[in-house]
């Protein structure tokens, strides 16, 4: 049995089905993408005056990826572009940087992740509130060694606004037996960390699929492109739409979570 | 019509490979096997809802006594924490059924058997299509929901048992309860969900899709019966208001298993002690979230309930449903305004007058398609030469309960009425009117339609109709005296039925009348129980035994999934189909027959009537 315009447009719609699928989907994670943005809002919106934070998260690095991912994108078109017009080899190329730039992105992404977990806010016994990462070597079963700064109590929302100059200070050795409580920088520590790990692992989680995806007909299936190029052209075209989708989430994300 | 035997069927089918038990029911991609097993798969869990009810009610009509013979049972199940020796079932257990009946009735019952089963059977049938078009996508669509279902009934074996916070499941209270245990009912119940909204979700690109892209030829909109529009509108339902509640359960899981607090506020207290949370989270955030699903689920509910009742009000009064336009147009409104009526469940939360006032209007907008609807079906009996058989007797039975269902509504939609009667028993009979003797017997009507498609065998008439009076009578006798208890102010989750707040002394409170309503009501649900075995034996015994089917169009109607073999092969459809009038052509004036089929070419020669054709 034969599922009509699995491959060929149906005449009336101008689509094949797999295309009205996708965008179907794409609606769908529209819409769990937007919840999250608006849950976004109504966390920043109801935070009271000067808790939220601002500069947490290195823009650098933040910028770094937009443009992998924009470059991901690029690539994503000129590879379909390719194959439109034969050109299988150049689709190879084009598509292996697409799944390049996907791994950077991961890999950049992780680098950050880790940073927030050994990023620490110790509080005192005293009432001081230290807050910098953690320096493995120097801490011990007896002290906490941290590269970062002293709040000012009375300045509270130097917390919240870290300055975006990083001097170079001595570590910071606090004796255990001072410490309250320490807590890292993961989802648990603030409604923006947690925000912030829940939107961006999401991301993230639809990065690593489409680049499992883009990946498996890039390599595993290639040999579909011999027996039926039309079929092949189309999964490039679907997986591609998921991919810019996925690249359009983090363009909102960058100026939401690094920059504003 | 030539009516295809069981032996035909058999010499079609050798022709393909034969498949093996595993691919042919199990891990079947056919459509028609997938609606069957959504279907079955539903009705257990339809049942075991009302089984969890069933306990419930005794616990209300006697409070703090043993459930006999359950409760011994459950005792050995479930433990001594949860079940007492005596078959006294806790507070917590009573809190673990309340929430599971609901979300299993909601998310494992009601909508897998109207969307899953039959969205899956009948839609592809009834647009001329060979199968979904994405058939392995469908399969899956099937496993989620199962992987859903599985979590779901696990939950109440693990420690602390099963979910305890309604199916509504509001923060703080569900990511408090039982925080002490981990992974507790609430993660399962979360996870649950996201298996079963993936499963939803995967069903609705599907069903759209096939919709757009697999109509047959000549299947114009405005030609597609009533039923594949109210599937169509479901799907988009689905499809954009399911992810807000997988964003919810995301952040809600976050809250359970990474303590988050995206649904805490700062300086939450709980048994006196201050919890170790990071605070600043928003509990309204989560009942936007929920009931920004919630509200849209509850016409994914109804609506493909309506289909089923419209297609079998067109066969069985043999004529046109009136107003086919009008009640599409209305279809795709509800579709619409559904999505912007949420917090009309939210009057009593503090979010403001304005906000409710906005809530208020769109609400009573959204009844005015709801009605247009209703009426249109009334109208359609209106001089038609009705049949009573069992499927008319449920599709006519659910006119007037969605009617009580729906105009009980209004008052909760206004916010001042609302204050009063927000979380009584009124809410309970209001939303019961609608899903249960509303949606449930639009679901029965289609199962007695459709049965003989999907066997070859017709179910048996006499208990259809025994099945029919007796759910009827006890369905009322439950809901009924619930509108009664919610005016006088009885809220709808208390363990006791209402002694708390029981008239004492000069103390002002429920009347012994009102709750002495909970024993007839408990009775009412038991009887309503066991009036479901004739069904249940009907539905089993006539797949082998029922009265053999002597043509592929048994009812003698219109629409093209009678117009395959019985039961349809994989794939369908044995000749081309092009369709070439609307689904409703009964009683055409001048035609032989008073059922026209919508794929029957026209009469050679046109009907003159006396004046001589002009081409």
């Amino acid at each position: 049995m034969e599922i009509p315009y699995a491959v060929k447009p149906r005449p009336d719609t101008g689509l094949y089905n797999a295309k009205v699928g996708i965008w179907l989907f794409l609606a769908s994670e529209v819409m769990l993408f937007g919840a999250l943005f608006c849950s976004y809002i109504l966390m920043r919106v109801n935070a009271p005056e000067g808790t939220w934070p601002h500069h947490w998260l290195n823009i650098w690095l933040g910028m770094t990826n937009t443009i992998v991912l924009i470059l991901s994108s690029v690539t994503v078109v000129l590879g379909w572009a390719s194959l439109k017009m034969g050109k299988f080899g150049h689709y190879k190329f084009y598509q292996g940087i697409t799944i390049l730039c996907a791994l950077i992105f991961l890999g950049i992404k992780s680098f950050e992740y880790r940073d927030k977990f050994i990023h620490y806010q110790v509080n005192l016994k005293d009432g001081r509130i230290a807050d910098g990462h953690l320096i493995k070597a120097e801490t011990t079963t007896n002290v906490v060694a941290l590269e970062g700064r002293w709040i000012d109590t009375n300045k509270m929302e130097e917390l919240y606004n870290p300055p975006l100059e990083h001097s170079e200070t001595p570590p910071i050795i606090i004796p255990r037996s001072d410490i309250k409580t320490m807590e890292n920088y993961g989802p648990w520590h603030h409604t923006y960390t947690a925000i912030y790990f829940c939107m961006t692992g999401l991301h993230g989680l639809h990065v690593l699929i489409g680049a499992i995806v883009i990946f498996a007909i890039w390599g595993p299936l290639a040999k579909v492109w011999e027996q039926d190029p039309e079929r092949y052209i189309n999964r490039v075209e679907v997986s591609g739409l998921f991919w810019h989708f996925v690249d359009l989430v983090w363009i909102f994300l960058f100026p939401v979570l690094y920059l504003l | 019509m030539q009516p295809t035997t069981q032996a035909d069927t058999h010499a079609q089918a050798s022709h393909h490979e034969e498949l093996g038990f595993w691919q042919k029911y199990i891990f079947s991609t056919d459509h028609k096997v997938i609606g069957i097993q959504y279907g079955i798969t539903g009705l257990m869990f339809l049942f075991s809802g009302l089984c969890l009810m069933s306990v419930m009610r005794w616990q209300l009509a006697n409070p703090g006594t043993g459930v006999p013979i359950i409760g011994t049972l459950l005792n050995h199940l479930l433990g001594e924490s949860m079940v007492s020796k005596a078959g006294v079932i806790s507070p917590d257990l009573y809190n673990a059924f309340g929430a599971m009946h609901g979300t299993i009735m909601v998310f494992l019952a009601i909508v897998p058997l109207a969307f899953g089963a039959f969205g899956n059977f009948v839609t592809p049938l009834q647009i001329g299509a060979p199968d979904m078009t994405f058939p392995r996508v469908n399969m899956v669509s099937y496993q989620f929901y199962f992987l859903g279902g599985i979590l779901m009934l696990a939950s109440f074996f693990i420690p602390g048992g099963a979910a305890q916070s309604g199916w509504t499941s509001y923060s703080p209270l569900a990511t408090v309860t039982n925080n002490n245990i981990h992974p507790n009912g609430q993660t399962f119940w979360i996870i649950g969900m996201v298996c079963l909204i993936n499963s939803s979700l995967l069903g609705a690109v599907n069903f759209i899709t096939t919709i757009i892209q697999l109509r047959a030829k000549g299947l114009t909109w405005m030609r597609m019966t009533f039923f594949c529009w109210a599937q169509f509108v479901t799907a988009f339902l689905l499809l954009l208001a399911f992810p807000p509640l997988e964003a919810a359960a995301v952040l809600q899981l976050m809250d359970n298993l990474l303590r988050t607090s995206f649904f805490l506020p700062t300086g939450l207290v709980v048994s006196g002690q201050m919890l170790h949370i990071s605070g600043g989270g928003s509990p309204l955030l989560w009942q936007h979230l929920f009931w920004f699903l919630a509200h849209p689920e509850v016409y994914v509910l109804i609506l493909p309930g309506m289909g089923i009742v419209t297609e079998v009000i067109a066969n069985n009064t043999r004529k046109p449903i009136w107003g086919y336009r009008s009640m599409v147009y209305s279809i795709l409104t509800i579709g619409f305004l559904s999505f912007i009526v949420w917090a009309h469940h939210m009057y009593l939360t503090g979010m403001g007058t304005r906000i409710a006032t906005f809530f208020q209007t769109t609400t009573m907008v959204i009844s005015i398609p709801s009605v247009i609807i209703l009426t249109a079906l009334f109208m359609s009996l209106w001089g038609g030469s009705i049949r009573i058989n069992t499927p008319m007797l449920f599709a006519l039975g659910f006119l007037p309960m969605f009617g009580i269902g729906g105009l009980t509504g209004l008052p909760l939609g206004f916010n001042a009425s609302d204050i009063h009667l927000h979380d009584t028993y009124y809410v309970i009979a209001h939303f019961h009117y609608i899903v249960a003797p509303g949606t449930i017997f639009a679901l029965f009507a289609g199962i007695y339609y459709w049965y003989p498609k999907a066997t070859g065998r017709m179910l048996n008439e006499f208990w259809g109709k025994v099945h029919f009076t007796l759910s009827f009578i006890f369905m009322n006798a439950v809901f009924m005296p619930m509108f009664i208890q919610g005016m006088a102010g009885m809220s709808r989750r208390m363990y006791d039925g209402g002694q708390t707040y029981a008239t004492s002394g000069d103390i002002i409170g429920l009347s012994p009348e009102v709750i002495h309503l909970n024993v007839g009501i408990s009775h009412a649900v038991w009887a309503l129980g066991l009036a479901q075995i004739p069904f249940i034996i009907n539905f089993f015994w006539s797949i082998n035994w029922g009265k053999k089917v002597t043509s592929d169009n048994p009812w003698d109607a219109t629409t093209l999934e009678w117009q395959t073999p019985t039961p349809p092969p994989h794939g369908n459809f044995d000749k081309e189909i092009e369709v070439v009038r609307g689904p409703y052509e009964y009683s055409v004036p001048g035609q032989s027959r008073d059922f026209t089929p919508q794929n029957e070419p026209d009469h050679p020669e046109p009907i003159t009537h006396g004046n001589p054709v002009r081409s």
